[in-house]
């Protein structure tokens, strides 16, 4: 018998969204480094929790000329911000198809259908084991947005966190500077132009080699290899992580049953609803067939 | 105006339902809280397909996105009859609509089985048998044999006096045969279109993209087909017929309607809009209304001269 539902975390504290789609105006996109960087103002949302996602869709051009994109995108928060007529979140996203190509070109004052905050979100270190204290977060390319959300998320926490971001190269390393100009980092570069010269799981390795592998939970979002090698690292060490992954999806809201993650134990979770966020312990692998798309 | 509809027996609020396996009640309540329920799309809710045993579903990539559309292999993960009547029938039951459950098994005696569990329960008003699926015993297609389908509907059809809906598979040279069969045997209504066989190849390997190979196509790329079978589908038998395939507005329902269809499913455009559903009713409605109807009832008797040609 294998289990089809994915383990209900004891504490999961989910913010709700509002049943249904939403138009909402963007009010911001700008290049950075390779990506770019688009805000929206969402009057009848929530304050998300870091780690949660909304799907998108262009009011306009979506699906008018080719047919494409016809389904909406899952999109992790970068930020979000309460302002006084509503919530400002902000998404990074990389041109790399038919939806992202469409959603990199969004003007000021264009509409966005929005649904969301949808799934489950970063567990506070704590529930990761009991003397766990501090973060280390892990990330690159367009995984930077979901842990910049979550940086703020546990330095208003009283959290300590030490972040390591890695990126294939100067192309791919778009929000550094907007999302984490803030705070120190450290940098590992696979062309060697910033930081260390080589793969940022390298720097983690290190990490957990000291006292850290016990007294700081590790929080990782990524390219799929990525997140495979701390993956392997943590659950190799025994050490509490999340991961924040992507997957194929057509709804977000466990509908289609589209974003199977293959568990542990045998049988799948669906990543939207039982996910995006999830423990590296519970899950067989991060590099799911069609991720990474 | 009177929105309601009556099909296989049961009177719904409206004439839109969701299609099988394209809405989770409560993955989305998990995801929207009791305001869904506030806000229902639906005047029905049919279950995603339940087997005697549990299952896993079918290896990822599941989902291909398509013109106006997407194909998906997703295999059927349920819990089995055990863990849907334990887990998921209480919390179904708190849905504000009457709750139509869809069955799948691999022989006759395995339907049977399901038909007669599901069936006993009080929570339950309806069940569509998800005829898609092979019949261990004769190595056939159920819906794609008349008489397949007939004896299957011969087997199930006295263990329960509650509404049985068929829901056909599209891939066949004319799903009317199959529809007669149902009737023939029993059945109350007739529900279709299921998805169409489709495929899709990964750009860089020129292999499958589905990790199953193979899925169904849905969305709006289908809808004329659907138009068509459920048009070919209503002129050939007097029980109700629930339309779908690719409906994504108030029109595109409203022409369903006019092909004959006694209510209507929403799918994939939920995965676009969770209320979808919801829309679609609003906008049928009013298309109905403009039209100068003063009730579903009104149009059913007004396009069957159409449909019978």
């Amino acid at each position: 018998m294998t289990p089809i539902a994915g383990s209900e975390r004891a504490s999961d504290d989910r913010v709700l969204a509002p049943p249904g789609r939403r138009l909402c105006e963007v009010t911001e996109n700008l290049a950075t480094g390779g990506y770019r960087i688009f805000s929206v103002l969402d009057e009848a949302g929530p304050q998300p929790r870091a780690g949660q996602f909304y799907m998108l869709a262009a009011a306009d051009g979506w699906g008018q000329r080719t047919g494409r994109p016809y389904l909406p995108r899952a999109f992790a928060v970068a930020e979000a911000h309460a302002e006084e007529d509503g919530v400002r979140v902000d998404f990074l996203a990389d041109d790399v198809g038919p939806g992202t190509e469409r959603l990199a070109t969004l003007r000021d004052g264009e509409g966005l259908w929005v649904t969301g905050p949808l799934g489950r979100p970063f567990s506070h270190p704590r529930e990761l084991g009991a003397d766990i204290a501090g973060a280390i977060l892990v990330g690159g390319g367009i995984g930077l947005a979901t842990l910049a959300i979550l940086r703020r998320e546990l330095a208003d926490r009283g959290v300590p966190v030490r972040t390591l971001l890695g990126f294939r190269d100067r192309k791919h390393s778009g929000g550094v500077e907007e999302l984490f100009g803030c705070c120190e980092v450290r940098l590992a570069s696979e062309d060697g132009h910033v930081g260390h010269h080589g793969y940022v799981t390298e720097l983690l390795a290190v990490l957990l080699e000291g006292d850290s592998a016990r007294s700081a939970a590790v929080y990782a979002c990524g390219p799929p290899l990525m997140l495979e090698a701390v993956r392997a690292l943590c659950v190799e060490r025994d050490v509490g992580c999340e991961l924040a992954m992507e997957a194929p999806m057509a709804c977000g809201f466990g509908a289609c049953f589209g974003c199977a993650v293959p568990l542990a134990a045998g049988g799948y979770m669906r990543l939207c609803t039982d996910g995006p966020v999830v423990n590296a312990a519970e899950i067989e692998t991060a590099l799911v067939p069609g991720s990474g798309h | 105006m009177d929105t309601s509809v009556e099909v296989a027996g049961l009177r719904l609020d409206h004439a839109v339902i969701n299609g099988s396996g394209t809405f989770d009640a409560i993955a989305a309540r998990r995801a929207f809280g009791d305001a869904l329920l506030d806000e229902f799309p639906f005047s029905m809710f049919v279950s995603k397909t339940i087997t005697p045993q549990a299952r896993a579903g079918n290896a990822p990539p599941r989902i291909f996105e398509t013109p106006a559309g997407m194909i998906n292999s997703i295999g059927l993960p349920n819990k089995g009859l055990a863990g849907f009547l334990d887990q998921d029938l209480p919390e179904l039951a708190g849905l504000p609509v009457p709750l139509c459950v869809s069955v799948m098994a691999t022989s006759h005696g395995e339907f049977a089985r399901l038909v007669e569990a599901v069936a006993a329960r009080d929570e339950v008003a309806a069940l569509e048998l998800n005829i898609s699926c092979p019949n261990v015993e004769s190595g056939l297609i159920v819906g794609e044999q008349a008489p397949e389908t007939l004896s299957l509907l011969q087997t199930v059809r006295p263990i329960t006096t509650k509404p049985l809906i068929v829901k056909l598979t599209p891939n066949v040279a004319d799903p009317a045969i199959i529809a007669r069969a149902a009737e023939e045997g029993g059945a109350d209504g007739i529900s279709l279109i299921n998805t169409l066989k489709a495929t899709a190849f990964a750009p860089g390997t020129l292999g499958p993209w589905l990790g199953a190979g193979r899925g169904g196509l849905s969305g709006p790329a289908i809808r004329p087909v659907a138009v068509e079978q459920v048009r070919s589908v209503a002129a050939s038998v007097t029980i109700p017929v629930i339309g779908m395939g690719g409906i994504e507005s108030g029109e595109d329902a409203l022409e369903f309607l006019a092909a004959g269809a006694a209510a209507v499913a929403v799918g994939t455009a939920t995965f676009r809009d969770p209320l979808a559903g919801a829309r679609v009713r609003d906008e049928l409605e009013a298309a109905v209304s403009a039209r100068g109807f003063a009730s579903m009832a009104d149009i059913e008797g007004r396009i069957s001269a159409w449909t019978s040609t």
